[in-house]
């Protein structure tokens, strides 16, 4: 699937920038676009280290197993597969805190930690599992309590009231992330 | 007050992580340092799928892509009252997380961030994620290339964020 957008986006590229005659920056873009990626790969190892240290600490401690049971009611209606105190569970929860706190930089290290788990725990398959959908998606969209950085984006640009906006960003992202959930449970039924 | 009180967050969280590790007398030092080499395969494990991402997205958004496509869409989109200063942000929020809030910024600017545009924008920018790069890193990472429903049902979220964010920005602010 992400084959065939990505595909039609190179499509696109090649169609706009020929009749475009802009060429010459696609081509550019093709050869310095592998380097971008390696330096935002870098300065996400970063990131990754740091969070899986802490992460470990928090599981050892039992601090991960206190933060899943506080999600306990969330967990248990998402991922009913998932049995109380498994790892997964608990990684699931410490991304989902990560990114209600609007740490998107905690966030992904937890999430991918839990990716991980969930495909070791379905023994590596090629084809996402029920959980890796539900997941997934629940990272696609975004729920946060604070949007920090947005508001702050707001406050330099001269707003009266930065954080006005929070309760249509609830309302929305609770749409948002309702509509994504259900269509990936009708996926279910199928497998 | 605000950037003040998030600033605090990060370094408290890790502290208290920290320390709480320590009360419990489990040798954080070593814990660390074995979750850390873990994150570093991680990283590893995830730059095949960013360097495929990131070059074809650099060459659409060089190639003029993005404007052909909002030719084709920006019809409908009047259609269904969604401001035109704010479809250009729609289109791009899902493919890159640099690239939209460059086109946030534009929009504040150019807007006010109290105008109906500056407003849905903001509600657009919090209640929605960089759907392509959170599908392409978090399978990336585990291998999968099978993704089932995930991405139709992540992009019908993504249209919902759009459609709910101009909505809820009329009934609460009105104009528009």
């Amino acid at each position: 699937m992400l084959g065939w957008i990505l595909g039609g986006m190179l499509a696109i590229s090649l169609g706009a920038g020929w009749f475009g005659g802009r060429m010459d920056l696609v081509s550019q873009a093709a050869m310095t676009g592998g380097g971008e990626a390696v330096e935002l790969a870098l300065s996400l190892a970063g990131m990754l280290a740091l969070w899986g240290g802490l992460m470990r600490i928090a599981e050892h401690s039992g601090l991960t197993t206190m933060v899943s049971r506080c999600l306990e009611p969330i967990t248990r209606l998402l991922f009913p597969s998932l049995r109380e105190g498994e790892r997964a569970r608990e990684l699931i929860s410490m991304n989902m805190t990560a990114n209600l706190l609007g740490l998107g930089n905690a966030a992904t290290p937890l999430g991918l930690a839990a990716m991980k788990e969930l495909s070791r725990r379905a023994g590596h398959p090629a084809r996402a599992t029920r959980e890796m959908v539900t997941f997934v998606v629940l990272n696609t969209a975004s729920i946060q309590l604070l949007p920090a950085t947005n508001a702050l984006l707001r406050l330099q640009a001269g707003s009266e009231a930065p954080l006005e906006i929070l309760p249509a960003v609830w309302l929305t992202s609770a749409a948002g992330v309702t509509v994504s959930l259900l269509l990936a449970r009708g996926g279910r039924e199928k497998r | 007050m605000m950037s003040a009180a998030t600033q605090l967050l990060l370094p408290v969280l890790i502290a208290g992580i920290f320390f709480h590790g320590l009360w419990k007398k489990i040798p954080v030092f070593d814990s660390f340092v074995q979750g850390a080499a873990d994150g570093l395969k991680t990283a590893l494990s995830i730059t095949p799928a960013l360097v495929c991402l990131i070059t074809v997205l650099a060459m659409f958004r060089s190639s003029g892509g993005l404007e052909l496509l909002l030719k084709l869409v920006s019809p409908l989109a009047d259609l269904l009252r969604i401001p035109g200063e704010i479809l250009p942000l729609a289109l791009m929020r899902p493919l890159s997380g640099s690239g939209a809030l460059v086109f946030f910024q534009e929009i504040l600017e150019r807007c006010g961030p109290d105008s109906f545009a500056g407003r849905a924008a903001s509600v657009l920018m919090g209640s929605t994620e960089t759907t392509f790069y959170t599908v392409a890193v978090y399978y990336g990472a585990v291998q999968v290339r099978e993704t089932g429903r995930t991405i139709p049902a992540a992009l019908a979220g993504d249209l919902t964020g759009l459609l709910v964010s101009v909505l809820a920005v009329r009934l609460l602010f009105g104009g528009g």
